[in-house]
């Protein structure tokens, strides 16, 4: 209920804030973009409408959780409206999640929105519905849920900028913790494998959530492959918001 | 209703990790159906008080009950309202929205929370601005708004970070007696302010706080009662010549107004020998006020004495 509460406020704050509407604007631009691209381009026009598409929903969406995400606690610290919640009795945790539930609630309507223009410029151009694209969009809202919390996380301990900084830095390693795996295998040096096999290990596999490349070419995703990718995301994101919880319920409010 | 015992505070600030001592071991407690004002200068440790037993700060050393429950007891907040110093609300939100969120917050349920809301903006003079944004508020109605939050779960003890400060005379008459309502309902008020002459005719304590350190407590009357009389001013007429110029010189200062004088002097004796030379001299005496040390003259006192 009290979660509920901040939650839905959550939801209210960034819906009325100005900026979330020029970044779904943006976003919308580029579904539009890629359909004008797919007839400049020779090769199929639905995977171009599709590969561009998928991009430009996952980047955006990037974006929000993270802009998004770390004022969402930051805001709250800076202007001192989290005086009147934590004086009212609610637990800080219960605040937190919260805050999280009520983002993952905005990037629910923005995929939700852009997907189903995506799937009418789709059909309107190819007479085409991939359904399985929707598996594609499924995992790039696991990742979002995962940017999020870990945006919240660097929120919890370090100024608005830092956080940013941060997340985007985790989003990009996040990416290519495939490669550092390889390259920690090639390293015979005990010292730089162990810090990367490190990385590896406790960073986000985003790499994990990328089916685009696969539902573009028709290429069936097995469901144990999804189940397990699902799974993963939502148990890093209870690890994650675990650990803002930790160091968040220590913490003064200035 | 409120305890603390040997409260400290202690912030690291700036790159060297700098002392700063906000509280050297507060020990004080509030009543029930107690108004308490909790005086001091700015930077003297108030808000870092309030912040403490509302749960904002964790204290660095000591400890703290409301209602005989420790601060951490997250629960006991079910019958405490707070105001912070210069809130700031969801400016996105209208206040019927706030106050929404505000009952929610308590677990109210929606019926209740719609009927206590309407209660508390009428009661704060909101109720033609229930659908307004926040951010289309005065720096007034900000306050009342604030103060309304507070009251949404009726709660027994009201803890008030500078509700008068930014508040013109309107403001703070309306304030004072929103607290004097409260009290009139059996409500426990704890308020923190620099305004001095409200206190006087609300608080029926009042603490100093200076420096992180108590240095009184109690009510009004018996802080100042050890204080005498400071000074007597005179208003006379009839006067004139050398009676005049003698009475001037007796008196550390006077003001002249047409046909009448005022002078001041500095203490009773001099008054009286003063009032008996206007007599001599067939003067007449408009009016004679003796001055007392005021709530206002203890505070400065207490702020300049070094240590
Ligand atoms: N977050 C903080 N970090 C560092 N110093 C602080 C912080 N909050 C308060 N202080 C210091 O503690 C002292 C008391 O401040 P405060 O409680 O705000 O006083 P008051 O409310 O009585 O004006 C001041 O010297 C202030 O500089
Ligand atoms: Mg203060």
């Amino acid at each position: 209920m009290k979660v509920y509460a901040i939650a839905i406020n959550t939801f209210k704050e960034v819906i009325r804030d100005k900026i979330f509407y020029s970044l779904v604007f943006f976003a919308l631009l580029l579904l539009g973009a890629s359909v004008l691209l797919s007839t400049l381009t020779l090769g199929e026009r639905s995977k171009i409408i599709e590969d561009l598409s998928l991009s430009g929903i996952e980047i955006f969406g990037v974006i929000i959780a993270i802009f998004v995400g770390i004022g969402l606690v930051g805001k709250e610290l800076e202007k001192k409206t989290i005086y009147i919640i934590i004086s009212k009795p609610i637990k800080r945790w219960q605040f937190l999640l919260g805050k999280y539930l009520g983002l993952s609630l905005v990037l629910l309507s923005y995929i939700s929105v852009m997907t189903v223009c995506y799937m009418f410029f789709l059909y309107a151009y190819t007479y085409k519905l991939p359904w399985q694209t929707l598996l594609a969009v499924l995992l790039i809202y696991i990742e979002l849920l995962t940017v999020t919390a870990s945006a919240i996380l660097f929120s919890t301990f370090s100024t608005p900028t830092l956080s940013a900084s941060y997340a985007l830095a985790l989003y990009v390693i996040g990416h290519m913790t495939g490669d550092l795996r390889r390259l920690a295998e090639k390293t015979g040096e005990g010292g730089v494998k162990a810090v990367l096999n490190f990385v590896y290990y406790f960073l986000p596999n985003l790499e994990d959530f990328d089916i685009k490349a696969k539902t573009v070419h028709a290429i069936p995703v097995p469901a144990d492959y999804l189940l397990m990718s699902v799974s993963y995301g939502l148990m890093y994101v209870t690890a994650i918001l675990a650990l803002s919880v930790l160091i968040f319920q220590r913490r003064n409010f200035k | 209703m409120i305890r603390t015992e040997g409260l400290k505070m202690e912030f690291r600030v700036g790159f060297f990790r700098k002392r700063v001592v906000a509280l050297k071991g507060l020990t004080m407690e509030v009543g029930k159906g107690e108004v308490f004002g909790f005086l001091g200068p700015n930077g003297a440790g108030k808000t870092t008080t309030l912040k403490i037993l509302m749960g904002l700060v964790h204290p660095t050393g000591g400890a703290a009950w409301l209602m005989g429950r420790p601060i951490s007891d997250s629960s006991v907040k079910r019958n405490v309202g707070f105001l912070p110093e210069q809130p700031y609300f969801y400016d996105y939100l209208t206040a019927s929205e706030f106050m929404d969120l505000s009952g929610r917050l308590f677990g109210m349920r929606k019926r209740e929370r719609e009927a206590r809301a309407g209660e508390l903006l009428d009661m704060v003079g909101l109720s033609g601005a229930k659908n307004l944004q926040l951010r289309k508020f005065s720096k007034g109605m900000q306050q009342r708004i604030g103060i309304a939050q507070a009251l949404i779960n009726d709660p027994e003890l009201v803890v008030l970070d500078e509700p008068m400060s930014g508040l013109d005379p309107v403001g703070r008459k309306q304030v004072r007696d929103i607290i004097l309502g409260l009290k009139d309902n059996g409500k426990t008020i704890f308020f923190s302010t620099h305004i001095l002459p409200d206190v006087e005719v609300i608080c029926d304590r009042v603490g100093i706080l200076v420096r992180g350190e108590l240095r009184a407590m109690g009510t009004v009357d018996e802080l100042l009662s050890g204080t005498r009389v400071k000074s007597v001013e005179m208003t006379f007429t009839g006067v004139s010549g050398e009676s005049l110029s003698r009475l001037e010189r007796m008196a550390s200062g006077t003001v002249t107004r047409g046909s009448e004088t005022t002078a001041t002097f500095g203490d009773p004796e001099a008054a009286s020998m003063a009032k008996r030379l206007v007599f001599e001299s067939g003067g007449e005496i408009i009016s004679l006020i003796p001055h007392k040390s005021s709530l206002e003259d203890l505070f400065m006192e207490e702020v300049e004495k070094r240590k």
